[in-house]
């Protein structure tokens, strides 16, 4: 059981939603914005997180829209990933959701709460990060729209009491060439030690992490690499390897000398397999 | 209606089994709680209690849910469903000739997951089986059973 005890409320809107937090955090509560809520639920009951107040977004409509509307892929952040998979809007996103977690699980678990959750794994950011998406906040001064590689890439840089409401990508992106493979310890439904996903756009090939290291991530600098035709890929991904951005987890899961392993591994074969994806 | 912080509580009203029960709760209380101490329904086990092993399953709005990952609150207005509620389904039937368990404290959680999983895919292939039944864990190892007895659902319904 959660040992503590918290308010809890269901906005209708957005503005209300945002009044919520708001009203809470002026009163000492720590709010916290609640949309599938399991991993909430799990580190509450293991007091890893507390908080005094819970906004639940799932009554929120522009929470719940997915749909492709003049050549934009808008996505609410209380989508299900069970709904993401099955409505297959976007199959780069629709494949890298279908392994994370259970599939019971995944009938709780939202897009909003992959993305803006404390665990690093976050692996359904990648695709958005892969497809230069944008994402609409909201906060005490109305909603902003920026691009996700400003607030998400590496990690949440959210501000206090903003609300991810949606993500919208550019629909020429949902078709393109696309890789996403998940490497684990034991089962598929594991954290990743490893997930590659990526995507062949015009100019060369895009990629983001997650599982490797502490964040879930996308480099210009290491796609530089990995595009660069002058040197054999194997070296390319080396290099990439060694210029990686952030320290390789070593952890229960792996040893930092074999997630590189394996690293190594999925990268040449998912450079193998977008090479032959060609546009 | 709201909680408030500290130790207050509040009554709920929740369908369950086609049924309008109350029950004064805490904000903070899961699903599976209210229904195993505020409703009598033991039928859900409280087993990892942190989304793993899949025995608290239920229905919510027909769709299989891990009633330890829920708030009650949540379930306000919805449609819940628990295996107390399930009378002479072929997947019951099922799991008794397949022998489909040994100390059945995961049957619960399974036969839910398999219900839902007859109801929604009929037409289910192996693939698909195994994406639903990866949501539990029989610590008894009796998958080849459980898995023959979905199957032997599945059929029955083509």
């Amino acid at each position: 059981m959660i040992s503590f005890d918290f308010q809890y409320e269901r906005p209708e809107s957005i503005e209300e939603a945002v009044q919520a937090f708001q009203r809470a955090d002026s009163a000492g509560l720590e709010p916290i914005y609640y949309s599938g809520g399991t991993e909430i639920i799990s580190m509450a009951r293991l007091n890893l997180l507390r908080t005094g107040a819970v906004i639940d977004i799932k009554g929120i409509p522009e929470c719940n829209v997915m749909a492709v509307r003049q050549d934009r892929f808008v996505i609410g952040s209380a989508i299900t990933l069970t709904n993401v998979v099955e409505a297959n809007l976007y199959p780069l996103l629709s494949e890298t959701s279908r392994n994370v977690a259970d599939f019971t699980n995944r009938n709780k678990i939202t897009i909003g709460g992959n993305l803006c959750g404390k665990f690093y794994y976050r692996e359904a950011l990648l695709p958005f990060l892969l497809a230069d998406s944008q994402v609409v906040l909201a906060g005490a001064g109305g909603l902003r729209q920026v691009p996700i590689d400003l607030v998400m890439n590496g990690e949440p840089r959210l501000e206090k009491g903003e609300l991810l409401v949606q993500i919208i990508s550019e629909a020429r992106y949902l078709a393109l060439p696309f890789i996403t493979v998940k490497k684990t310890k034991q089962e598929k439904i594991d954290y990743p030690i490893v997930r590659v996903t990526g995507l062949r756009a015009a100019e060369g090939i895009r990629m983001a992490f997650s599982g490797v290291s502490e964040a879930a991530f996308r480099s210009r600098e290491l796609e530089e690499v990995l595009n660069d035709t002058a040197l054999p890929v194997q070296e390319r991904i080396e290099v990439a390897i060694r210029r990686w951005p952030y320290p390789i987890l070593n952890d229960i899961l792996s040893s930092a000398a074999y997630r590189t392993f394996v690293l190594r591994n999925t990268l040449t074969d998912a450079m193998e397999a977008l090479e032959r994806r060609r546009l | 209606m709201n909680g408030h912080p500290g130790s207050v509580k509040f009554e709920i009203e929740l369908l369950v089994n086609d049924k309008s029960h109350h029950a004064a709760i805490r904000a903070a209380d899961t699903l599976l709680r209210v229904l195993r101490e505020h409703l009598g329904l033991t039928g859900a086990k409280a087993g990892c209690e942190n989304g793993d092993c899949g025995a608290c399953t239920v229905h919510v709005d027909g769709v299989p849910i891990k009633s330890c990952m829920m708030l009650a609150i949540e379930a306000r207005g919805s449609r819940i469903a628990t295996i107390e509620g399930l009378r002479n389904t072929p997947i019951q039937q099922a799991f008794v000739d397949h022998f489909a368990f040994q100390c059945g404290f995961c049957t619960p959680g399974f036969i839910m997951v398999c219900h839902a999983l007859a109801e929604h895919r009929p037409k289910a292939g192996d693939d698909v089986i195994q994406e639903w039944l990866q949501s539990n864990i029989c610590r008894c190892t009796s998958y080849e059973e459980i898995g023959a007895a979905i199957k032997s659902v599945l059929r029955w319904q083509g």
